[in-house]
């Protein structure tokens, strides 16, 4: 400290000196003077007419799109319709997910004549399905948890199974030493060493059923996001599209990092 | 040669006690990935009495750890018969305790839930109190609530010996429980080891690559050939329990470390048919 007085004028540091946060992390400060900047160069850009506003609304449009939205309930009405959607999946595919993958994973003769048509099932994009599932289930809520059932499922599924495979045999051996029943085993062992691959599933998985849902309301739907987003564009109202995008992304964002939490709360023992 | 190797034959033909371990014309194979097969194990007999103390030497690979999971029960598909206390052995007993060469800690489990789990599983009620001890004794008093991925790997290996006597099991199997420890940790435990040996009147089978230790500690040691492994030797320890460090200078101390490290050297190679039968 006694050094610094005596240093040079020159060498004092022309800015005022930083926060002690903002020194540790600098992108708290950079990334939202980066988008800022984005959003002033695409507001100059569309203002001057460069590019159609029918193509890329201005910032200030979509703005106003969006509090016109989210004051008069439109969204929240139709971003429930979406969520209960999304969430009915969600829950149906981590069901099936980890009580399939557990019976591929832990009965030999399962996986031998099962798995090759899972792994044939997973290359096919299963989002192909929606329209068939539109009209097997109906333009109600029911054919979109379809979709994002399935969907949401194959990540699960692969997780589990990967998961249990990856089961540390030592442990094992401790419990097996000591006459552990199969169950035991699974529950004091297995299960917990799989958790990690098993959260990365479900990170993926809260993604994807949020994307079955919408993907399954273009198809056919009478609410939601994804049939508000349709409505939308079939009036040209490319300031409304962009500002449901915006709300998809809050949500998608917020239940990423939900899953992140629970994960850091249940993995507490896992440092990676 | 000297007097504490002379013993060397009879304690097998007269055990001390009825043995708890009886094993005769052991063999082991392994099947390979490619189909071939492994010889792990050629018709290895040993008798194991009640409260003994019984080390297992050998090079790297030659069935250590085989043998320890045959007795475990982990292993079931061997050729030749495994008895305890006279009947034949199948499968884990809550009779055996085992440590491992990795201390296989459950990492979402702290210390203390660990050292319980053989409590779960065999539904042993009000082991708190036990688990407790048995981290203090181990060195660990103070370290109940840490998770095994904040501490190091000898004080996990601790763990796992505290864990493997919570069900006070009369038989304790250890593949070399002390691998991974320092020196001057692995000598504490090794006294530690004998003084829980002779105060609990447990029966004791160690694995270990440290001829030193197996002297320090043994009623017997038992000295493996390359795979397949056979015994080769059998060389009952004669110096006086309970053993200080200090029995380190002693003489007869240094020839039986001695004797045994030519056998494993290979010095021996030439007499080991005679030894074999
Ligand atoms: N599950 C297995 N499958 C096939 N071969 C095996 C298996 N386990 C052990 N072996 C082979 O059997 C032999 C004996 O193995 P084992 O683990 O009993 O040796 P060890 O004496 O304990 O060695 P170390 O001192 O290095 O621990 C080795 O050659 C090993 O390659
Ligand atoms: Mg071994």
């Amino acid at each position: 400290m006694p050094g610094e007085t005596t240093l040079p004028a020159e060498a004092a540091p022309r800015l005022p000196a930083l926060p002690a946060w903002l020194r540790a992390r600098p992108e708290y400060l950079l990334s939202p003077l980066a988008l800022l900047a984005v959003l002033l160069l695409w507001q100059g850009v569309v203002r001057s007419g460069l590019v159609s506003v029918y193509v890329l609304p201005a910032p200030s449009d979509i703005l106003a799109a969006l509090a016109e939205g989210l004051q008069s309930g439109l969204f929240l009405r139709h971003g429930l319709v979406t969520l209960s959607e999304a969430a009915t999946g969600f829950a149906a595919a981590v069901g099936a997910g980890l009580l399939i993958g557990a019976l591929i994973a832990e009965v030999r003769f399962l996986e031998r004549a099962v798995y090759p048509y899972l792994v044939a099932i997973q290359t096919m994009p299963k989002i192909a399905l929606a329209p068939l599932l539109v009209v097997w289930f109906g333009f109600g809520p029911m054919s979109k948890i379809a979709v994002a059932t399935i969907i949401a499922f194959f990540p699960m599924l692969v997780t589990t199974i990967a998961g249990l495979r990856d089961t540390n045999q030592g442990r094992l051996d401790v419990l097996r030493a000591l006459g552990a029943s199969p169950w035991r085993c699974f529950i004091a062992a297995k299960l917990p060493g799989a958790l990690p691959h098993i959260f990365s599933g479900l990170a993926i998985a809260v993604i994807f059923c949020m994307t079955g849902a919408i993907v399954g309301e273009f198809v056919g739907a009478t609410a939601g996001l994804g049939y508000l987003i349709v409505q939308a564009n079939a009036r040209m109202n490319i300031p409304q599209v962009f500002a449901i995008l915006l709300v998809l992304g809050v949500i998608g964002v917020l239940a990423y990092a939900g899953i992140q939490g629970l994960r850091r709360r249940v993995l507490f023992w896992d440092k990676s | 040669m000297s007097t504490v190797l002379e013993a060397a034959r009879p304690a097998i033909a007269t055990p001390r006690a009825a043995p708890l371990i009886a094993v005769r014309e052991l063999s082991k194979v392994y099947p390979t990935a490619k189909g071939e097969r492994v010889q792990a194990l050629s018709h290895i007999a040993l008798d194991i009495a009640e409260g003994e103390f019984v080390s297992l030497v050998g090079p790297s690979g030659c069935g250590k750890t085989t043998v320890l999971r045959i007795l475990a029960g982990l292993i079931g598909d061997y050729a030749g018969s495994v008895a305890v206390r006279g009947r034949a052995h199948c499968g884990p007993s809550r009779e055996v305790g085992v440590v491992f060469q990795d201390a296989n800690l459950m990492p979402w489990r702290t210390a203390l839930a660990n050292v319980l789990l053989p409590a779960e599983v065999l539904r042993l009620k009000g082991q708190e109190a036990r688990a407790k001890e048995l981290l203090a004794m181990v060195g660990l008093a103070g370290f109940e609530r840490k998770l095994p991925g904040e501490l190091s790997g000898g004080m996990r290996q601790r763990v796992a010996i505290a864990r493997a006597l919570l069900h006070d099991p009369a038989l304790l199997l250890l593949d070399e429980p002390f691998g991974a420890l320092d020196a001057m940790t692995r000598d504490t435990m090794n006294v530690e080891l004998a003084r829980i040996a002779a105060a609990s009147r447990k029966t004791v089978f160690l694995i270990t690559h440290s001829i030193a230790e197996a002297v320090f500690l043994s009623d017997r040691v038992l000295v493996m050939s390359p795979r397949p492994g056979r015994i080769v030797e059998e060389i009952a320890i004669d110096l006086p329990k309970p053993r200080g460090l200090d029995i380190i200078a002693d003489r007869r101390f240094a020839d039986t470390v001695v004797r045994i490290r030519r056998l494993l050297d290979g010095e021996g190679t030439a007499q080991l048919p005679s030894i074999a039968h």
